[in-house]
């Protein structure tokens, strides 16, 4: 019985974490969504002033903000440059990651953890200092454009600074390391006489790779896509330092929104609609799948 | 010393072995295999043939499986030869090969249901789905699993995933199936069932296995015949019945049963009679139909604790008997095995068989007893020099 009230309570815990950190601040940017600007400290009406003045406090919401963001074509290309990119990035990472977390699993074993240790080095340096290198290396005449002068494979700097491209290349180098990650675990622990066993029954190396070595990667490739698709979605510095005026993405959209134009409403409304249609569905789509897959 | 009188049972007059005429399934040639500075397999020749049970027994990291391997595909050898009907496999990968494992593990994908696994091997042949699901339905029949098709390898029992395997490896109809400790993740009572199973399916099937294990029991139920391997090296091939009672080392016969190993000298060789000297025995007498060692020579001779007779009053011969105390009694319900320690120290492991629920003279600790065998039991070793 005291057992049983000591799980209860240690399962409560997370819970507690949950609502802490992140029910409460959401609630309390869902009703920042739905108040108006103000000239007031913080900026935005109606006040909680007490119980007392509930009603008067009710009434003051309303839905404006999101009007707005629906009225404004800005806000919904943003969302889908911001989904676009994100795509592309995440499937950029994955290219370059599963190859690199599969020769990974094939090195050495004494090899592994150095490499693993060098997939998550660049996590020792601060973010914002790595995102600044990347300024000086596609900067034109910076390092990738007099490296590639200097060997002769181009003549004209590449103009890449402020670019999308220059933006992908910010986004697949910060993420790829949550995309190498979860693939290189599962990849790991996958039991080798799987695949000796599809070559016994007459598999071909391809066919031994996309019958067995994808579908039983397929929860850390999962993994991994959320873990840079979901992020990436809402990033603000790397679009900021390496895109141009052109790349507007939503993070920029919503910084611009709550720093320059001090719209408060506004900004934590577009915060509400990245979750509600983005991000939360493709939650639940992940939950479902996880489901699905522990059930078989 | 080898080849003595067919001795023990003989499960048919299947021996194609003796037959110099018989063309072998499969024939390792002087089969080599290192990793790195290791030598896993030195030199292993060995034929197959069809229809044969072959076990290779040995303990872990004697090369057994790397042997096997080899066959299979997945590891080539560093010299030598292995041949499959004549012709030789080398430098054809493993899923070009009319050979398949089952693995110790089983390798179960768990992505599939179990007919989606037996179906995988058939399915890369290109047959048609009509004929895949009729040879899936058949062999899922051979193994008993007829309703288990829809079931994923984790809704099984242990046994019922050993069986899975067994059918996606027959599945595909090899020449040569192989069995990687096909029995060893599975419970005892489990084990001696699926030993009886095993072996009818075989002979049902008309398939030649070559089945790799550490339990010389299972290899001694199941098999033909039986190559010991130890040290890299194939240290004896022969029919169970040879391996047991005509070991032709000391390693083999230790590793092969219960065995006490006295060390000899020859004395006098007469005929087919070996006459040994033993410092605490005194004369040992053998019948022995090999090559005969030297008088003067040292020699191991071996005693199986079963072909040992123990009396509480001396044997009236004067030849093959010895005097002890008993030092240990170990009850194993259908026998009793008895440790004997002989004046020198020496412990002979005597074997009794429990015909009666109750003795008139139970055995006690501490007793003098009094051991005899037939001129037949001794077993002549080579490893003495």
């Amino acid at each position: 019985m005291r057992t049983d009230r000591r799980a209860r309570i240690a399962a409560l815990a997370p819970l507690l974490w949950l609502a802490a950190f992140f029910v409460l601040p959401f609630l309390m940017v869902l009703r920042m969504s739905l108040s108006d600007t103000a000239q007031a400290v913080p900026p935005y009406a109606p006040h909680w002033i007490g119980f007392g003045q509930i009603r008067e406090f009710l009434a003051g919401l309303d839905v404006e903000a999101f009007r707005l963001l629906w009225e404004d074509s800005l806000y919904l290309n943003a969302f889908l440059t911001a989904i676009r990119i994100a795509g592309t990035a995440t499937l950029i990472a994955l290219l370059i990651g599963f190859p690199l977390a599969y020769a990974i699993t094939r090195a050495p074993k004494s090899w592994q953890n150095l490499l693993v240790l060098l997939v998550i080095l660049p996590f020792w340096t601060s973010f914002l200092i790595r995102v600044y290198a990347w300024i000086a290396i596609l900067r034109p005449e910076g390092v990738l454009d007099r490296v590639l002068i200097t060997i002769g494979l181009t003549s004209e700097p590449l103009r890449l600074l402020n670019t999308e491209t220059a933006v992908l290349i910010g986004m697949v180098y910060s993420y790829l390391p949550f995309m190498v990650l979860p693939i290189y675990a599962v990849l790991e622990k996958m039991d080798r006489s799987l695949i000796e066993a599809a070559a016994d029954l007459g598999a071909k190396p391809l066919t031994r790779f996309l019958t067995i070595t994808i579908p039983l990667a397929k929860p850390g490739i999962l993994a991994g896509c959320f873990l840079v698709f979901v992020p990436g979605i809402g990033e603000f510095v790397i679009p900021d330092l390496l895109g141009g005026s052109e790349t507007l993405m939503i993070g920029r959209v919503l910084w611009t929104e709550f720093f320059s134009n001090r719209d408060w409403p506004l900004a934590s409304a577009v915060a509400v609609s990245l979750l509600a249609f983005v991000i939360l569905p493709m939650m639940l789509l992940r939950g479902f799948a996880g489901r699905k897959e522990t059930a078989r | 010393m080898s080849t003595q009188r067919a001795a023990g049972p003989v499960r048919s007059s299947f021996a194609p072995w003796l037959d110099p005429g018989a063309k072998p399934l499969v024939s390792f040639r002087n089969v080599r295999k290192a990793f790195g500075a290791v030598e896993a397999v030195a030199g292993v020749n060995l034929d197959l043939y069809p229809r044969e049970f072959f076990a290779l027994l040995g303990p872990s990291g004697c090369g057994k499986t790397t042997l096997m391997r080899m066959l299979a595909g997945f590891e080539e050898p560093t010299s030598g030869d292995i041949l499959l009907d004549g012709k030789s496999v080398l430098g054809v990968p493993a899923h070009q090969r009319p050979t398949n494992l089952m693995f110790q593990s089983y390798a179960l994908f768990p992505h599939m249901n179990v007919a989606e696994n037996i179906a995988y091997g058939l399915k890369q042949e290109g047959l048609p789905k009509a004929e895949i699901s009729a040879r899936v339905e058949e062999v899922l029949n051979l193994v008993r699993l007829q309703d288990f098709g829809k079931r994923r390898p984790d809704q099984l029992s242990g046994g019922q995933r050993q069986r899975v395997a067994l059918a996606r490896a027959i599945a595909k109809r090899p020449r040569i199936l192989l069995l990687d400790e096909p029995l060893g993740a599975l419970d005892r009572k489990l084990r001696e069932e699926t030993q009886y199973e095993l072996v009818a399916l075989q002979e049902k099937l008309g398939l030649a296995f070559l089945m790799v294990t550490h339990d010389q029991d299972e290899a001694m139920t199941m098999a033909h015949r039986i190559g010991v391997m130890q040290k890299a090296r194939l240290a004896q091939v022969g029919t169970p019945a040879e391996i047991y009672e005509a070991p032709e080392t000391r390693a083999v016969a230790e590793f092969v049963g219960d065995i006490t190993i006295f060390e000899a000298i020859v004395t006098k060789v007469e005929g087919e009679v070996v006459t040994l000297l033993h410092p605490t025995i005194g004369t040992i007498e053998l019948d022995d139909e090999g090559d005969k060692p030297a008088p003067g020579t040292r020699v191991d001779v071996g005693l199986r604790p079963e072909k040992i007779t123990l009396g509480f009053t001396p044997p009236h011969e004067t030849v093959n008997r010895v005097e002890g105390i008993v030092w240990d009694i170990g009850y194993l319900g259908d026998m009793t095995m008895v440790q004997v320690k002989l004046a020198d120290g020496t412990i002979v492991r005597v074997g009794i068989t429990n015909r009666t629920r109750r003795s008139e003279r139970p055995i006690g600790w501490d007793d003098r007893v009094w051991l005899s065998w037939d001129i037949e039991a001794p077993i002549l070793l080579d490893g003495a020099s």
